[in-house]
């Protein structure tokens, strides 16, 4: 920080209109917060863009807005959530995720304390995915029209010689393999809101699954022919997608579906389908059925995707049902959610 | 998935299946009716249709609180809504029921109306207290089971002597709907009744004796795990080969034939009855939902709010009112799956999941190809 800038108060202080204004204050925040959090050589020069070599080979990129709330939830923050979610964009192509934009829309009065914790927390988050936070931007808005603040970030990394990933690609046959048990960010997110308490603590699963993928792509190279993080709309979104795009069906046993006790039982509290519930540090492959088992133990013996199962294969299905085994021995679709998850009454 | 496993154990199941399959005599039909949307949920969520034989057969009834409710109370709430110094306080499910032309809560509260989605009966105190210059109301829906907290919740405010906080009632009851359902003319012949258990835990077995005595129907009060529901089959099938009609209580570990007392006292000195009330799909009902009683006027939304009755017509397309008398299944409706769907229900039985069509659309239409494919 230079020496004419005074510190911030971040005990006490909170952001203001000016903090947004392009004068001195936001230098003030920026240096002071952001470019400390982040911390890395292309930051530090202060320019409105960086400048970064290009690899040989394709790139790719991706977007991405983060408008969570609450803010703070077990196991993790918005920042760390702005990191995650848009390294595993990228990672889902197969590719390695190299820099990362981030754009703050901070509302008057919030506080320098909880910035600097996101903004810590997405700095870590980056050091931990080999990535940086190389551009950004910040704007300040009006009391109340935003909610504390959003992020936007956009990534971009390159991809292995001969990979090419997509969720057209799926063939009758292949196995879905899923990397861990599901609904943890969901549930820990709704833990959090509307005096909803759990007796377990429930953590989002919030991570950075480049590591997982890039071993699940040593193992299985272009047998895998797609994979997706089940974000938002949960895994039956995800399936649901992809046999829209591959023009089949799935099948898929219940029973091998890993989900937490605790998960399970607040969805069953809350009239919710684990299926349908949000994740922020899972993946689902499709993989050649002759490449599957190695990819599968590829996952298993990676932190990320101890608990990983294979849940089901592709089927030839013109209407494009996802189906399922149920743990019970019938047999049921798994549809997209429609609209927002609503707990029922009774 | 694994959870709950006890009564979810697929061994159980398999044992239950081939006992029903056993019992079931392939000379005759079975036809009950699972009076709740959350056996129509289990059904179709667990897939038990797949393992019960083609002649036994399982009619959703109306037991839906949210399927039920008439198009005319969701315009009278989004109006009340719509005033300026009301906060209208409702469960999630209730938001995106439509009410005339395509109407909800849900559309209301982006147009501006102040609807706010609540959890507990508790919530709807809290927002009353932190908002004195508001008319908080709460939209109270729900059959026997949630009568109970929506009594507690109007005590409390009571206490708290709350001046801007009033319940708009809408508790329906669940014998008279099956009454109904068995006196109308056009009903499908029914063998027996699944009763919901969570109903009995708080009136007990007992209201449902009338139906077993008097119009020979044997009921078997159920629990909500697929296992419960596979065993209260069972046991109606054996009731029909015995010729037997007697109430029966599957669900031990939480009904006793005379309920909780004290919630149905607290109940009875809240509520009365309404002389007639309108159910969708069933129309009007004599004696069957309540309303605040004289001595707690006062926290009552539609007299605070001079609210009239609305009543609106149903699409005429619509076959609810033959789905939910068990004449007709989803499929037979034309509007199932091309107008009506879950994103954007026409009738009743589309609008929660656990309505006969949003059932059967979300979990189970994969069996309509199958047999097409079969025929
Ligand atoms: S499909 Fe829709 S319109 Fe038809 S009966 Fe069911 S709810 Fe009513």
């Amino acid at each position: 920080m230079s020496m004419h800038q005074r510190r911030l108060d971040m005990k006490n202080g909170c952001v203001d209109l000016s903090h947004g204004a392009g004068g001195r204050a936001m230098a003030q925040l920026i240096a002071g917060l952001f470019h400390e959090a982040f911390g890395n050589e292309w930051l530090a020069r202060g320019n409105d863009q960086s400048a970064f070599d290009v690899a040989a080979g394709r790139m790719v990129m991706t977007t991405d807005g983060y408008v969570v709330s609450p803010l703070f939830f077990p196991g993790g923050n918005i920042g760390s959530l702005a990191v995650h979610g848009t390294v595993n964009d990228i990672a889902m192509a197969g590719a390695r995720p190299l820099y990362l934009s981030a754009s703050f829309i901070i509302e008057e009065g919030f506080a320098f304390s909880d910035l600097k914790r996101i903004a810590d927390a997405m700095g870590e988050a980056a050091r931990e995915a080999g990535i940086a936070i190389i551009t950004g931007d910040t704007k300040v808005v009006e009391r109340g029209k935003a909610d504390g603040v959003f992020i936007s970030t956009a990534g971009v990394g390159v991809l292995p010689d001969g990979l090419d990933l997509s969720a057209d690609k799926a063939r009758p046959g292949d196995r879905v393999l899923l990397s861990g048990s599901l609904g943890d960010h969901g549930v820990a997110i709704m833990s959090r809101r509307q005096n909803l308490t759990f007796d377990t603590e429930i953590i989002s699963d919030s991570a950075s699954l480049h590591g997982l993928v890039a071993d699940m792509v040593a193992a299985g190279g272009a047998g895998i022919r797609l994979m997706r993080d089940p974000t938002r709309g949960g895994v039956a979104a995800t399936m649901n997608e992809i046999a829209q795009q591959s023009n089949l069906g799935f099948r898929l046993q219940e029973e091998a579906i890993p989900v937490k006790p605790a998960v399970a039982a607040a969805c069953e509290l809350l009239g919710l389908d684990p299926l349908h519930v949000a994740n922020e540090g899972k993946l689902v492959a499709v993989v050649a059925p002759e490449l599957a088992g190695a990819v599968l133990a590829a996952m298993r013996a990676h932190p990320l995707g101890r608990d990983a199962a294979d849940i089901g294969e592709a089927v030839a299905d013109d209407h494009r049902f996802v189906q399922m085994a149920t743990s019970f021995g019938g047999g049921r679709i798994v549809d997209w959610l429609s609209g927002e998850q609503l707990p029922r009454i009774c | 998935m694994k959870y709950a496993d006890e009564f979810r154990d697929k061994e159980l199941a398999t044992g239950l299946a081939r006992a029903i399959r056993a019992k079931a005599d392939p000379a005759r039909a079975y036809r009950f009716m699972e009076f709740c949307g959350g056996h129509t949920h289990a059904i179709a969520r667990y897939g038990l249709e797949d393992m019960l034989p083609d002649n036994v057969r399982m009619i959703h009834g109306p037991g839906c609180p949210v399927c039920v409710l008439p198009a005319g109370r969701i315009d009278m709430a989004t109006a009340l809504a719509e005033r300026a110094e009301v906060i209208l306080c409702v469960y999630g499910d209730l938001m995106r029921v439509p009410g005339s032309r395509g109407s909800s809560l849900l559309k209301a509260k982006a147009r501006g109306a102040d609807v706010r989605m609540v959890y507990s009966t508790l919530d709807a105190i809290a927002l009353a207290e932190q908002n004195p210059g508001r008319e908080v109301v709460f939209f109270a829906i729900g059959f026997e089971t949630t009568t109970p907290p929506t009594a507690v919740m109007i005590r409390a405010a009571e206490k708290k002597q709350l001046s801007n906080f009033t319940v708009f009632c809408n508790h329906v009851l669940t014998p008279p709907a099956m009454r109904a359902i068995l006196d109308s003319d056009d009903t499908v012949e029914i063998d027996g009744f699944v009763g919901p258990a969570h109903v009995s835990t708080v009136i007990g077995t007992e209201p449902y004796a009338p139906f077993a005595r008097d119009d020979g129907k044997p009921v078997v009060i159920a629990g909500f795990e697929p296992l419960d529901m596979m065993q209260a089959i069972l046991m109606l099938i054996e009731q029909v080969n015995d010729g037997r009609h007697e109430v029966e209580n599957q669900y031990r570990r939480a009904v006793t034939a005379s309920g909780n007392q004290r919630a149905i006292r607290e109940v009875a000195e809240i509520f009365e009855l309404r002389d007639q009330f309108e159910w969708r799909g069933l129309g009007s009902i004599p004696a069957s939902a309540l309303k605040l009683r004289p001595a707690f006027a006062h926290l009552d939304a539609e007299l605070r709010f001079a609210m009239s009755e609305l009543v609106v017509a149903d699409n005429p397309a619509c076959e609810c009112p033959a789905i939910l008398r068990g004449l007709k299944k989803p499929v037979d409706c034309r509007l199932f799956g091309t107008a009506c769907t879950p994103e954007t229900p026409i009738g009743s039985c589309m609008v929660s999941s656990e309505g006969a069509c949003a059932a059967h659309w979300t979990y189970g239409r994969f069996r309509d190809h199958q047999r097409r494919l079969a025929s």
